[in-house]
């Protein structure tokens, strides 16, 4: 355990120590991971009006060139994602992959005008500012922005919350991206997040970081939310923890991530290939994978936790997977989780079982995400 | 009521042991989402894992706190796990046990002793 002296603040510090949060070390940062109403109140509140999370750990990153066009290829030698054809005020899906068709991070990018603003996870962060530097077009800017608070409002009443401050706020669709002024700060607005609700992540000056987050405390509908409830939020919607749902070692064909591969970087697109692993990736896309990441819904109580092996059979059998992440789904009323099962056991509704506490227990494959998401479209 | 150091309450009722999880205990696990309970009649040593308990959180085990035999289960744990939450040194008792050597109790605390080692 480290000396908690080592751990970085965010700006938001001092006010989760004064609405009672417990803090915990993560990232290298202390970090609330549930105030006093507890993981399962923060999630139901996310899911049935609004939470504020403060997700300041995360990176921050604005790449800048001569032009749009530049920067957009340029990013495009590091991920396998359509960047050139990102409308300006418009956000994007995707990951940093490796030369062994790995995921190195993923990521959240967005078109600011002329630049690209990346947001990445705390724990990859410094990893990922030195391949932009070292990978990118020397003359791209890479700009790490240490400077400002990333603060998320989810859940149904968002939407709301969040264009009662700022009017322009309604016509902002599911992955859009504007300037905002939220009781009178400047702030840079997507309307996405990390829950399968509806929502606003919010890049705010360090500065207003506090004022604008009491603010937004301020109404009846928000509550503030740790990351206990965060993580629980996500499994449900079915969302990637990296480290964790995808890795290194993992490519984007298992992790079932195609989706967030364009047509244009595939084989036969226009701008095919031309990402680390491609390679891998790219015939991958083909040919399927040999596993594949899955919803699984243990059948009896016991939550089935990251670790849990996977067999084909009640006793005896195979192991055939792994649980990635796995808990208590507040929502769902049991037990949920993910994992990688072999390509002939990842069919939904399969029967497989989880061994827990050396006790094979029944699941099966399930559709993600858990809870359907809610976005505004 | 006694404590022990793993945050359990013991209270006799007719010669027997009930046993649960401190108000302490049941604050630091957190929202409690699953009890997995012995079966009656099983004979326990100290500090074997009879119960698990899962929070939102971590699982974490429950351990006879003495020697002797699991008389009783609280099954209406099993369906409402929450009840721990609710009402962790009442409603929510986990088992009831024999003692089979009664010098075991000899080192548990009494409720100030134990308000006193969680602080």
């Amino acid at each position: 355990m480290s000396d908690t002296s080592d751990l970085k603040q965010t700006p938001l510090y001092e006010l989760h120590v004064e609405l009672g949060a417990k803090m915990v070390p993560f990232a290298g940062y202390s970090m609330p991971v549930q105030y006093a109403p507890g993981v399962m109140k923060e999630h139901l509140h996310t899911r049935a009006a609004a939470g504020v999370f403060d997700v300041s750990h995360m990176g921050q990153v604005i790449l800048s060139g001569e032009s749009w066009d530049h920067v957009a290829r340029s990013f495009e030698s590091l991920v396998p994602q359509d960047v050139l054809g990102l409308a300006d005020g418009r956000q994007r899906y995707g990951f940093f992959t490796n030369e062994s068709g790995g995921i190195a991070d993923d990521l959240m990018f967005a078109r600011r005008c002329e630049t690209l603003f990346v947001v990445v996870n705390a724990a990859c962060k410094d990893a990922d500012v030195v391949r932009m530097r070292t990978a990118l077009a020397p003359d791209i800017q890479v700009s790490e922005i240490t400077d400002r608070a990333l603060i998320a409002l989810q859940g149904p009443r968002a939407g709301a919350v969040i264009a009662a401050m700022d009017v322009r706020a309604d016509a902002m669709s599911f992955m859009d991206v504007a300037d905002l002024t939220l009781d009178g700060v400047e702030v840079w607005a997507s309307r996405s997040g990390y829950t399968g609700e509806d929502g606003f992540e919010i890049s705010v000056s360090e500065e207003d970081a506090e004022q604008l987050t009491r603010a937004l405390l301020a109404h009846e509908d928000v509550a503030p939310i740790g990351l206990g409830a965060r993580d629980s939020l996500r499994l449900e919607a079915g969302l990637c923890l990296y480290g964790h749902d995808i890795d290194a070692a993992t490519n984007p064909v298992e992790g079932a991530l195609t989706w967030a591969i364009q047509k244009v970087r595939r084989t036969g697109g226009d701008r095919a290939g031309g990402f680390p692993g491609a390679d891998v990736i790219l015939p991958a896309l083909e040919s399927g994978a040999s596993r594949k990441r899955v919803g699984l819904r243990p059948e009896g109580r016991a939550p089935m936790r990251e670790g849990v092996e996977i067999f084909d059979a009640p006793e005896g059998g195979n192991v055939i997977g792994k649980v990635t992440s796995g808990g208590f789904g507040p929502t769902t009323g049991g037990p949920v989780a993910m994992g990688y099962v072999a390509i002939e056991h990842s069919q939904t509704g399969t029967s497989l079982w989880g061994e827990v506490r050396g006790k094979r227990l029944a699941l099966r494959v399930a559709k993600l995400p858990f809870v359907a998401a809610n976005f505004k479209r | 009521m006694k404590f022990t150091e793993e945050h359990e309450w013991l209270r006799e009722e007719d010669g027997e042991m009930v046993v649960g999880i401190t108000i302490h205990a049941a604050e630091q696990l957190g929202d409690v989402v699953f009890v997995e309970l012995p079966d009656e009649g099983t004979t326990v040593s100290k500090d074997d894992e009879v119960v698990v308990i899962e929070s939102v959180k971590a699982a974490s085990d429950i351990l006879a706190p003495v020697d002797g035999e699991i008389t009783e289960v609280n099954a209406a744990l099993t369906d409402n796990p929450a009840m721990v939450n609710d009402d962790p040194q009442g409603e929510a008792w986990f088992f009831k046990m024999t003692v089979s050597d009664p010098s075991q109790m000899d080192e548990f605390m009494d409720e100030a002793g134990y308000q006193k080692f969680i602080r």
